[in-house]
């Protein structure tokens, strides 16, 4: 037995886009406080766990489970798991145009509350709310008036994800290649507005292409994917590995033993 | 069917709300049309002469002209022989009050959200309700006397002011005009009449509810607008019909006059049953309507929100004769379903520095075709007109479609014409996002759609804007499948 319970457990994870196979048996356990970071190549599988978790239909789970607090996540609507706690900060965040930025957080945030038997808050109060939850990704009151996503930047769109789960105060936060198009200042905000959110009782799945993020976002484990498996698990010094000998290096590895996790 | 399409589906099954029949013992003329047909719908009206010369006037030219076939909609022949002309709920006599409307027919109006009873009236809104061939009640009518506002139906008007009914009538959309409008002209038989005098902004939303209700009947009403010399009106329509198999035809006509700074702001929620979801029957929505900017920095903005109707043919124009006069149109038209529609404007621009703005936008769903057509005309004395025209079009499934066929024509080189358009689709991209943040799939299409239509809904007077994001959901209903 371990002390904490887990919070989310992938066993064995199979899921396919059409005929074609992108997970091929993930194995993961996160544990409530814990950030974990995974790493790999393009193609590799990790953008699909991602969007697996949160409830993406144009993925199909073929085989294996997810448990979520002990509950059978798959079985959940995407807007169920939302509710549930978890959240998912978009590589490539959607413009909805015409739909305020504050009117969409808002639905958001009541959508939630209401789903958990809480009063929905009316516009004063998320007013208010805002305000505070803003100074975190150093988001100006302008923005929240504008279109959803529309006509923002690279840095503001992200930012605009960070402040939405700062919002929605999820239980488990993935972030999918969150640094993705960012300069450097805007990348050390969204790390400062993620390390602002770091939470004994909230776990990350920190996606990333590059060991640079994970600079700012420290990480108490690694996981290389590749070929739609996770093939290494290391603490934060396996990242920097990676980056001195590269993703190939992973490749040489696999290809000598089998895969941690593979179906015997 | 993926589970997203399956839930879209639940969500929008509502049903059409407007679609039952009021049981009311109505006078109707036979069916068909001839000079004998007109010359008794103008007795039944207790009309003037000059209306019954108009009328046969108008009917004699429609004999030579032909049905237009260029819009893209497609419909089986109508026979003009096999439509009744004229049908007015009974009454006892000329109706002095409120309290002498049948019953049936205050509880109708009641019911699609209306309350006629004076104790019951939208505060600051008052309404023409047009049953049928004729208008059952309006209210407000001393109010608004007493700012030297008239507002009643086109009977009364025929018959309490002739002289300015002859003077406007045909002024802006004459009946030669075409094919709809001189049948019209012929045997319209109702309809609301608006004349704010000069310098008087009119103190209250006026508003006209027609009614269909009897079956196998035509729908012909006229509205007629005239603001004077710095007047102000902002005026509103509302439609609803019963579910019926058979496809009815409602061609209206409405004119508009703006003098010497006058403002005029015309909206229009039209949910004329729409036929169900195979196509079968539904109101031909076949409408001329036309403001002529006549006077100096005149201001006429048409703002529609079409969702109903099996066909809607109609170009909401404006011309703009008056220097620095302004013309607007704002609007929303859906197709679902097998629905159709074939509509835009005309801004015609003849005097100096006149402005034009266009917004459509227009969603199609189902199987439903959408075509925006608008027409920028700018003559050679229009001297810096300007317009600007955007029309966006939002496809949900992959059935409907979505046409945009624009008019430019330009003889003034000082003219700044732009237009710019787009296409896009609800996209599973969209619907995700919302519903990773915990908004449930009916909220977020709701919400994507009434984010798309914005420009538009805050255009309609307040009373009104929350009432078409509802209708809007309404008819998008079984909109993926």
């Amino acid at each position: 037995m371990t002390a904490t319970a887990a919070m989310l457990e992938i066993k064995d994870l199979h899921a396919k886009v059409g005929e074609k196979e992108i997970l091929k048996g993930i194995n993961l356990t996160v544990r409530p406080g814990e950030i974990h970071a995974i790493m790999g190549p393009n193609g590799s599988g990790k953008s699909t766990l991602s969007q697996v978790l949160a409830g993406r239909e144009t993925f199909e789970v073929t085989s294996g489970q997810v448990l979520y607090q002990g509950q059978d996540l798959m079985a959940l609507s995407p807007e169920d798991r939302a509710t549930a706690g978890i959240f998912l900060a978009f590589q490539y965040p959607v413009e909805i145009p015409g739909v305020g930025n504050m009117h969409f957080l808002r639905t958001a945030l009541n959508a939630v509350r209401r789903k958990h038997g809480e009063e929905e808050v009316d516009a004063m109060d998320f007013l208010s709310l805002i305000k505070e939850k803003m100074k975190l990704v150093e988001m100006d009151q302008a923005f929240m008036n504008r279109s959803l996503n529309e006509g923002f930047s690279g840095g503001e769109k992200k930012r605009n994800e960070i402040l939405q789960m700062a919002v929605l105060d999820p239980k488990l936060a993935i972030l999918d290649e969150t640094d993705s198009g960012l300069d450097i200042d805007a990348l050390r905000i969204v790390a400062a507005g993620v390390n602002g959110l770091r939470r004994k009782d909230r776990a990350m799945l920190v996606i990333t292409h590059y060991q640079r993020l994970l600079e700012y976002i420290v990480p108490d484990f690694v996981h290389v994917i590749a070929g739609g498996r996770i093939v290494k698990s290391g603490d934060r010094s396996l990242a920097l590995e990676l980056e001195q000998k590269g993703y190939a290096w992973v490749d040489a590895q696999v290809a000598g033993a089998p895969a941690p996790g593979a179906r015997p | 069917m993926s589970e997203t399409s399956q839930a879209l589906e639940q969500l929008t099954r509502q049903e059409y709300q407007a679609g039952f029949v009021t049981d009311v013992e109505s006078e109707q003329i036979p069916r068909g049309l001839s000079e004998d047909v007109i010359r008794l719908i103008s007795r039944k009206k207790d009309e003037p002469e000059f209306m019954l010369e108009w009328r046969l006037k108008a009917y004699r030219h429609w004999l030579t002209m032909r049905e237009p076939t260029w819009a893209s909609v497609k419909y089986s022949k109508i026979d003009y022989q096999d439509i009744i002309y004229y049908s007015a709920p009974k009454k006892r006599q000329a109706l002095n009050s409120l309290d002498e409307v049948d019953p049936e027919i205050l509880k109708t109006y009641a019911k699609l959200g209306i309350p006629l009873e004076e104790q019951k009236r939208l505060q600051n809104v008052a309404v023409d309700a047009v049953f049928d061939s004729v208008s059952v009640a309006t209210t407000f009518k001393e109010k608004l006397g007493a700012m030297g506002v008239i507002f009643c139906s086109f009977s009364e008007a025929v018959r309490n002011h002739p002289e300015l009914v002859k003077k406007h009538l045909g002024s802006v959309v004459p009946y030669t005009d075409n094919y709809f409008a001189a049948l019209n002209a012929a045997v319209f038989s109702d309809g609301s009449f608006c004349f704010v005098p000069k310098g008087v902004r009119c103190p209250m939303e006026l508003s006209t509810y027609f009614r269909i209700n009897a079956a196998e009947t035509g729908q012909f009403e006229r509205t007629l607008i005239v603001a004077e010399e710095g007047s102000y009106v902002s005026y509103l329509e509302g439609c609803t019909a019963p579910m019926r198999d058979k496809n009815q035809l409602h061609a209206a006509v409405v004119e508009l006059v703006a003098l010497d700074r006058a403002q005029i702001k015309y909206s229009t929620v039209q949910n004329w049953y729409p036929g169900d979801r195979e196509g079968r029957g539904g109101i031909y929505n076949f409408v001329t309507k036309r403001g002529l900017c006549a006077g100096y920095r005149s201001k006429i903005s048409w703002t529609q929100v079409e969702t109903g109707s099996a066909i809607t043919w109609k170009y909401p124009s404006c011309i703009l004769k008056g220097d620095e006069s302004v013309g607007e149109f704002y609007s929303v038209a859906v197709t679902n379903h097998r629905q159709q529609a074939d509509t835009g404007t005309k801004m015609i621009h003849l005097g100096k520095n006149t402005r034009s703005t266009i917004i459509s936008k227009g969603i199609s769903a189902g199987r439903g075709q959408n075509t925006y057509r608008g027409l920028v005309k700018v003559q050679k004395g229009a001297q810096g007109a300007r317009n600007y025209t955007q029309c966006d079009s939002l496809l949900i499934g992959s059935q409907c479609g979505a046409h945009t066929v624009p008019y430019i024509e330009v003889r003034n080189n000082t003219a700044q014409v732009e237009h710019e358009a787009s296409t896009s689709k609800i996209g599973e991209d969209q619907l995700f996002y919302c519903r990773s943040r915990g908004i449930p799939e009916e909220d977020a299409v709701s919400m994507i759609v009434n984010g798309f239509c914005r420009k538009v809904f805050k255009e309609l007077p307040m009373e009104f804007a929350v009432e078409a994001q509802k209708l809007l959901m309404v008819s998008l209903e079984g909109s993926v499948g």
